[in-house]
């Protein structure tokens, strides 16, 4: 039987075998081989899958594990949305893990590396596994999968607090899974079934009863606490600035993201449109937290003294134009929702890479890893000129600068606001983007104008950190202004759920 | 290649050159000048076919489905990328002179930065659509960024972020809303003769929009949106004298221009524009009074600049098609004028490291080429036959009265006073009033010869435009002729 048709199996299982490997194996270096090259893999399967659901009748690629066919075994399934979702998580991981390698050099003890690659390849396996499955019950066994190493991933963190933070984030998404798990439940109790699709259609004859609209109650917060909705963000600030700086770089690409994919899938093709749009005020409470995390954490992002901590708050704060855009019920607004996923993951991706190269840049030979603090990054310019070129170029996409990643995304936001006639939301998202205008120049006058201490020499972070970090910078330049794939995709993906969802 | 594509490829080859040339200064500056030569003799091809009604193009990619960065050669565009081109080569030879002759630091980073911005400038010239033309007016103001914060002191850091501010913010703000908003009622964001909104739309919507624009453009410098250019006056004196007398501002007020007569078309605005003209009438009487209390030569200049650009956008708001023609021709007239006093300016500084106008009693008679050229670039702005100056301002003065807007005629009027009051007692100072004691025990000469042949280029050049404004005029005539 041909290898291709077992794409779907191949993009979870062959990172799910890296993991164990990686532990039997107990040596840091063959570890990162093992992992990496799963990762890898796993990046090919994504491109293939892409390329199938393409040509998959109806766009979409429905695989039965074990033969079994659905809805009474697991199902698969590959749309155009799940698609996008994987070659980000999985390409991320494949640039993500070569910059390893020098990075956690410093920053975890030497006998725990093989622990970071296994830790990294079960997060890699869950975020695959809740994107591409297409059932309830699997959803949430990946969620805990990619939690649970999460978790670990974040204490490997250098500086005590990871351990805190780790805590904190175990208590609030274990709160989370909980609710999702709740949620998952209702459903199962009200359709007796577990596959998405299945379920889908059983619930359009009872979907005003009760307990299906707790069930969607349930699903959207445990899944708004997992992608930091404002005010259910606490967890992530202290995990980003803690978590060691690849970890950091992969999770605020991916993690969150995922997240959201859940939510837009329960959202559109689960509970439908009608349900969730019409039937609870659902959209209005989500406009709100989105316009309140936009200014908020934005607002907070600006008085954070620690770079990394104020890229956390950063990351909260674009989230809200992800769930601004869902809010909408159009296809412009899925769209913009959809761009921004892709989009905000490679920008923040590229800035947490390139702090990571910061921070060794920082180090006094030797001595513990400093925290990036603005005081310790005057005249880095001159030290670092390609990693903080690297900051300023992926910022403006924060700020949304025509030619960038971000202002594409941002252009559809806009425009969806208009079509709703919202224009005054339109002034919003405007007004928040000068707050990152703020806080990315508050990094620009800092390490550029501020004379750096003396005797200091010039340092660049080494080049199998640079090379990933600026790979990621190219491509929020490159889909600035090339926008054939992630529009395309975007779009396509945005008019496959509203035409299911309806 | 074509014309149109090595506008774009020179200047980024010429930056590319710059760098790799940054140790050996002769060979930089050398790579500067041909590139500066060489743009605009390629400038100069695209003439020909524009005149004789011709409007070449060029796409380069689909940025958004439906949507090109695009180029598309028309008169105005036409006429703004000769300048802007034309005057950088004198405007390098006088880079030369400055920068060395005040030792500046990192001067590869200002050339690089100088060739970018002018790249930047001519991709807004030639945009073909709105989306190309905020893509690169985002850039320039980026590119010019590190210029005008060159020196690296607080004092520039300070400026250069109210600099970024005004421009980042208005654009962000004002000008993107307004062009997503274009391209959602009309589907489109391509420059049209006779405009591209559908026809009945709202009047108030079409206020409202415009509004949106006109301070959108904050690089047209209309109050309350001025602050940067003043801010931006801590750049070396070449970028004071090109970017912030030229390129940028001219990118702003021709972007007004441009849209007035492209994007709204002169029949929609009907009625839409009194607040317009009430406002820029406002900007130029007020600026001119700034101006005149201004001690410090560049500040008193910049102040000046914000004043002259509103003349520009209170033509564009007459919507006449005589106004407009006005408005064209005193980009041009403006131009040559402003670098003219822009590089006296920093001539005085070279030379004499005066920065203010009370300290100028005179310095004409150690200065003379220098001040004369002060006085012709003076003389052209207040509006005095033979200088370039008059023939733009009497077509704006010519269509307010015809078109019964006694207001801006009464602007027009009392600004031209005001100029007057605030450069003659420059010209009085610097050639009648005698040096004072302590300047009599610091001689100075001229400013090295590069700048003096700068500035006196410049100089003959607003002597010139007047005598030679036919070509001018048949350029920017086909802007109104539909």
């Amino acid at each position: 039987m041909s290898l291709v048709l077992h794409l779907p199996a191949l993009q979870v299982v062959l990172p799910l075998i890296s993991a164990p490997l990686a532990v039997l194996l107990r040596h840091g270096g063959v570890a990162f081989a093992v992992v990496t090259a799963a990762a890898w893999a796993a990046f090919a399967c994504a491109i293939g899958l892409w390329l199938q659901v393409g040509q998959a009748e109806g766009g979409v690629i429905s695989y039965h594990i074990g033969s079994w066919p659905p809805p009474w075994g697991i199902e698969y399934r590959v749309d155009r949305l799940a698609s996008f979702v994987l070659l980000l998580v999985s390409g991320m991981a494949a640039l993500v893990l070569p910059y390893s390698r020098a990075s956690i050099e410093r920053e975890i003890p030497r006998e725990l590396h093989y622990l970071y690659y296994a830790m990294f390849g079960l997060c890699l396996t869950g975020l695959l596994g809740i994107t591409i499955t297409g059932d309830a019950f699997n959803i949430f066994v990946f969620l805990e999968i990619s939690s649970l190493s999460t978790y670990v991933l974040i204490a490997l963190g250098r500086d005590r607090r990871a351990l805190a933070a780790a805590y904190r984030y175990l208590i609030m998404g274990s709160i989370g899974a909980t609710f999702i798990v709740i949620g998952i439940g209702f459903l199962y109790l009200m359709t007796g079934t577990l596959n998405l699709v299945d379920m889908a259609e059983r619930l359009r004859t009872i979907e005003s009863s009760r307990p299906v609209l707790a069930a969607l109650a349930f699903i959207t917060v445990g899944v708004s606490l997992k992608l930091a909705l404002f005010p259910l963000h606490q967890w992530l600030p202290n995990a980003y600035t803690y978590a060691p700086s690849a970890a950091t770089a992969f999770l605020a690409a991916t993690a969150t993201k995922v997240s959201v994919y859940v939510l837009i899938r329960f959202w559109f093709s689960v509970f439908g449109e009608s349900l969730v749009f019409h039937k609870l005020p659902l959209p209005q409470i989500l406009l709100l937290l989105s316009l309140a995390a936009m200014f908020a954490a934005s607002f907070t992002a600006i008085f954070q003294d620690n770079l990394k901590r104020l890229f956390a708050y950063s990351s909260v704060g674009q989230m809200g134009y992800i769930t601004l855009g869902m809010s909408f019920d159009s296809v412009n607004g899925l769209d913009a929702a959809i761009l921004h996923l892709f989009n905000h993951g490679i920008t923040k991706a590229a800035i947490f890479l390139l702090i990571g190269g910061l921070v060794l840049g920082l180090a006094k030979p030797g001595a513990v890893l400093p925290t990036p603090t603005f005081d310790r990054l005057a005249g880095l310019a001159k030290r670092m000129p390609f990693t903080c070129f690297g900051i300023v170029l992926a910022g403006l996409s924060l700020i949304g600068v025509p030619g960038t990643a971000g202002f594409i995304s941002k252009w559809y936001l806009i425009l969806a606001a208009m079509e709703a006639g919202k224009f005054w939301i339109v002034g919003a998202i405007l007004l928040s983007s000068l707050l990152a205008v703020v806080y990315v120049w508050r990094f620009v006058e800092v390490a550029y104008f501020k004379p750096a201490p003396e005797g200091s020499v010039r340092q660049e972070a080494p080049l199998s950190m640079l090379i990933p970090a600026w790979l990621l910078v190219i491509g929020t330049i490159w889909f600035g202004l090339d926008t054939s794939f992630t529009v395309g995709t975007a779009t396509e993906a945005a008019l496959q759920l509203v035409r299911v969802g309806k | 290649m074509t014309a149109l594509q090595l506008a774009f490829v020179i200047p980024l080859l010429g930056a590319v050159g710059i760098v790799l040339a940054g140790r050996s200064p002769n060979l930089r500056e050398s790579i500067t000048l041909a590139t500066a030569v060489l743009l605009f003799g390629t400038v100069l091809q695209l003439l020909e076919p524009v005149l004789a009604g011709a409007r070449p193009e060029l796409v380069l990619f689909e940025i958004l489905p439906g949507l090109n960065i695009a180029f598309k050669v028309e008169p105005l565009g036409m006429l703004f990328g000769l300048i802007a081109s034309g005057l950088w080569i004198v405007n390098s030879v006088y880079s030369i002179g400055y920068m060395r002759g005040n030792d500046e630091k990192n001067q590869t980073r200002f050339y690089v930065c100088f060739a970018l911005s002018l790249a930047s400038a001519l991709a807004i010239a030639f945009a073909g659509n709105l989306l190309t033309l905020f893509l690169f007016y985002e850039v320039l103001t980026l590119m010019t960024y590190p210029l005008v914060t060159h020196a690296g002191t607080d004092k520039a850091r300070a400026g250069g972020r109210t600099y970024l501010a005004i421009l980042m913010g208005t654009s962000i703000l004002f000008l993107l809303p307004a062009v997503i908003y274009v391209w959602h009622v009309a589907g489109t964001t391509d420059f049209t003769a006779g405009g591209i909104l559908p026809a009945g739309m709202d009047s108030g919507l079409v206020s409202v929009l415009l509004a949106l624009f006109m301070f959108g453009i904050g690089k047209a410098a209309l109050m309350p949106f001025h602050r940067w250019l003043p801010a931006a006056m801590v750049a070396p004196t070449p970028v004071s004298a090109l970017l912030h007398a030229v390129a940028v501002v001219k990118a702003g007020v021709f972007s007004v221009v441009k849209v007035v007569v492209y994007v709204f078309g002169l029949d929609q605005l009907t009625g839409a524009t009194d607040w317009l003209i009430a406002i820029s009438g406002f900007t130029i009487v007020a600026a001119s009074i700034v101006a005149l209390h201004a001690d410090n030569l560049k500040r008193r200049l910049a102040y000046s600049t914000v004043s002259q650009l509103s003349y520009i956008v209170l033509a564009a708001a007459l919507i006449a098609p005589l106004s407009i023609v006005g408005a064209a021709l005193h980009i041009a007239t403006h131009a040559f004028a402003k670098i003219t006093l822009f590089f006296t300016a920093g001539a005085i500084y070279t030379a004499a490291h005066k920065t203010e106008v009370s300290q100028l009693d005179g310095i004409g008679k150690r200065m003379p080429w220098t001040m004369a050229a002060f006085t012709i670039g003076a003389l052209s702005l207040i509006g005095i036959p033979p200088l370039a100056g008059f023939v733009s301002k009497w077509f704006i003065l010519m269509s307010a009265a015809e078109g019964g807007h006694f207001l801006a005629v009464a602007v027009l009027i009392v600004s031209t006073l005001l100029n007057a009051a605030y450069f003659l007692p420059i010209v009085h100072a610097a050639f009648f009033k005698p040096l004072s004691a302590e300047d009599e025990h610091h001689p100075h000469g001229e400013a090295p010869l590069p700048m003096v042949l700068a500035l006196m280029t410049t100089a003959i050049g607003t002597i010139a435009l007047f005598f030679f404004s036919a070509p001018l005029l048949r350029l920017v005539q086909p802007l109104v002729a539909s």
